[in-house]
């Protein structure tokens, strides 16, 4: 048997190769990944990925794929790919049997009386559920400082941001908590954590993974997609969950491509890979700058052809996100109301009406960001400001569209640093709402036009020694394209560094306490 | 475009249905206004001839037959309400007694 601290630090594809060869059990692979959660995840200073671990189900599902196996046979045939392979999974998602929260006060202790579609899958691939994880409340934030139940830290350095809003995820694939979650991407809340905590993470195509069980901020916007170590495991994941779904009134039709198998190609010579000119230079930390034109070296050398596209439009695409977003996040937050599900508070004085109780509720179950965006949002649907705002923004849309295309005609993907910097301290950016949002300024486009965006490990930034990510785009529906260039890019970087970056990310102690409990 | 200010938030806030402190709304107005004026510019980006587009990827309305599916029952429904009572949700008066 492997040791486990070599079990929790293997790909999510070369854990399911080893169950398979039964080389090691799910049971002791999902155990592994419950004492590294155990070791390092509490405490005063631990990494706080977590927000409920699900130990006894997840351990259960991964009996249930051993006796499979164990019995062979035609069942143990027809086990998925990643059978018994453990994952966690956002606190957006709703699940039966675990709480979900969302990471606010307002969903504290509340059971969802029904799955996600993507849960339903992971289910139904026999995928342990270790359990689910930290977020800006409502997925509003680029840091997970706004999440009710305390901050994220990040592996790489825990008196910094992980990113978020799915810091959580991110956090808990680069300190080998879990080897694949699940994430959220509504301006960047998949690709941003994974660029600052060295990890690779997925949005795919608007519509391409169904909704249905992630509780909404911005319905146009919002994407599930995968969080994981390697392109490959997020391509494995992305098979998994992806798909139409009835459920889902914007799922797309299509039938999902072979995602793995372009994972897999390792070529990409002849292919044109645009460098979107508005998005580095100005702004963007030199590291990154460096880090980012290392891989543009890396891809030229591997026989991709580098030209340079232009998205002038892409400087409205942030306004234009932050009148959308809040617009739509307004109305889906409305029916947090204190009659159906959730927090109630009654008002302390005065008359006991259903208004002055969701008045009281609201007020108290909402941390700051998410009241914010919901008087922004309210602001911008008004009357007086709708065609100003909402409208406008929706025709910024529209041109964002239109220079996606004309650079499309150009490239066969785009590429651009995932965040113009490495991971801010705790603190740094919370009570400047204006500088937050900017770190989502490379990310927002993809939301915006429904295109796919994959964020990879970069390298690390001279100055800091922080992780540095990598973003690829490919137009609406060829999310294959992201997996072919991003496995290529990995290899290449790889090779470089002489084996994964998160290898050289610093090991962590682990709490006190919990070390003292063993 | 005007500017946000505090009679607005608080105007705001209870459109919302948010009860903001005094200090809230000043924090709030303060922080609003800055937001707002950031995304001024999304006004004058497009000309009248650019069509909005209010959804990422072009669907049409999606149909199904007209059967029962898959449904809660009450009390999944009411699993998670924080009052409840004979199968319904329980809530305070609807409209004001005074």
């Amino acid at each position: 048997m492997t040791d486990t601290n070599e079990l929790i630090r293997l790909s999510a594809a070369r854990l399911a190769e080893k169950l398979r060869a039964g080389e090691v059990t799910s049971v002791q692979v999902t155990q592994a990944f419950l004492d590294r959660i155990a070791a390092v995840d509490g405490g005063e200073r631990g990494v706080n990925a977590f927000l409920h671990v699900n130990t006894e189900e997840a351990l259960a599902v991964a009996a249930e794929v051993d006796a499979i196996r164990a019995a062979g046979g035609a069942a143990a045939e027809e086990l998925h790919e990643l059978a018994g392979v453990p994952i966690a999974v956002k606190d957006l998602i709703v699940t039966i049997g675990q709480p979900t929260t969302a990471g606010s006060k307002i969903l504290e202790g509340w059971h969802s009386p029904y799955d996600a579609t993507v849960v339903k899958r992971l289910r139904a691939a026999k995928m342990p559920i270790l359990g689910k994880t930290n977020l800006d409340e409502f997925a509003m934030g680029s840091s997970t400082e706004h999440s009710a139940y305390g901050p994220t830290r990040n592996p790489w350095d825990l008196d910094r941001i992980p990113g978020g809003s799915g810091g959580g995820s991110a956090a808990a694939v680069a300190a080998f908590e879990a080897p694949l979650a699940l994430g959220t991407d509504t301006g960047g809340s998949i690709r941003q954590p994974g660029a600052v905590t060295g990890t690779v993470g997925v949005k795919p195509t608007y519509g391409s993974v169904s909704r249905y069980g992630a509780i909404a901020m911005a319905s146009s916007l919002d994407q599930i997609g995968p969080v994981s170590r390697t392109v490959l495991d997020s391509a494995l994941l992305h098979q998994v969950i992806g798909g139409h779904d009835p459920f889902d009134s914007t799922s797309l039709p299509d039938p999902l491509a072979d995602l793995a198998a372009a994972a897999r190609l390792g070529s990409v010579d002849g292919m044109k890979i645009g460098i979107i000119k508005e998005l580095h230079g100005e702004g963007y930390q030199a590291g990154v700058e460096n880090r980012f034109n290392e891989s543009l070296d890396l891809l030229k050398e591997a026989g991709a052809e580098i030209v340079e596209v232009s998205c002038p439009n892409f400087k409205y695409a942030l306004g234009a996100y932050y009148l959308i977003m809040p617009s739509e996040a307004s109305s889906n937050l409305a029916k947090f109301d204190g009659v159906r599900y959730g927090l109630r508070v009654l008002p302390e004085e005065g008359p006991l009406t259903i208004e002055r109780v969701m008045g009281a509720t609201r007020a108290a179950g909402f941390g700051d960001e998410v009241k914010r965006r919901i008087i922004l949002g309210t602001y911008a649907l008004s009357a007086g400001y709708y065609d100003a705002y909402y409208g406008s923004a929706q025709k910024v849309r529209t041109l964002i569209q239109r220079d996606f295309e004309a650079a499309f005609a150009q490239a066969d993907v785009l590429i651009s640093p995932t965040a113009p910097t490495t991971a801010f301290k705790l603190g740094e950016k919370l009570n400047d709402p204006l500088a937050m949002y900017l770190n989502d300024v490379a990310t927002i486009p993809a939301n915006m036009a429904g295109v796919p965006g994959l964020s990879l490990p970069g390298g690390l930034a001279d100055e800091d020694g922080l992780p540095v990510g990598i973003q690829l785009l490919a137009p609406a529906r060829q999310d294959a394209r992201l997996y072919q260039v991003g496995a290529v890019l990995e290899s290449l970087l790889e090779n470089k560094w002489g084996g994964p970056l998160l290898a050289q990310a610093p090991e962590l102690a682990g709490s006190t306490e919990t070390q003292e409990a063993k | 475009m005007a500017a946000i200010n505090r009679d607005d938030v608080a105007h705001l806030a209870q459109l919302a249905h948010i009860e903001m402190s005094a200090e809230e709304l000043d924090r709030m107005a303060g922080e609003l206004a800055v937001i707002v004026d950031s995304v001024k510019s999304v006004s004058e980006a497009a000309g009248d001839d650019v069509p909005a587009t209010s959804h990422p990827i072009p669907l049409t309305n999606v149909f199904r037959e007209d059967v029962v599916g898959h449904t809660l029952t009450a009390e999944q429904a009411l699993s998670g309400a924080p009052d409840s009572d004979d199968n319904r949700f329980k809530v305070p008066a609807i409209l004001d007694e005074a």
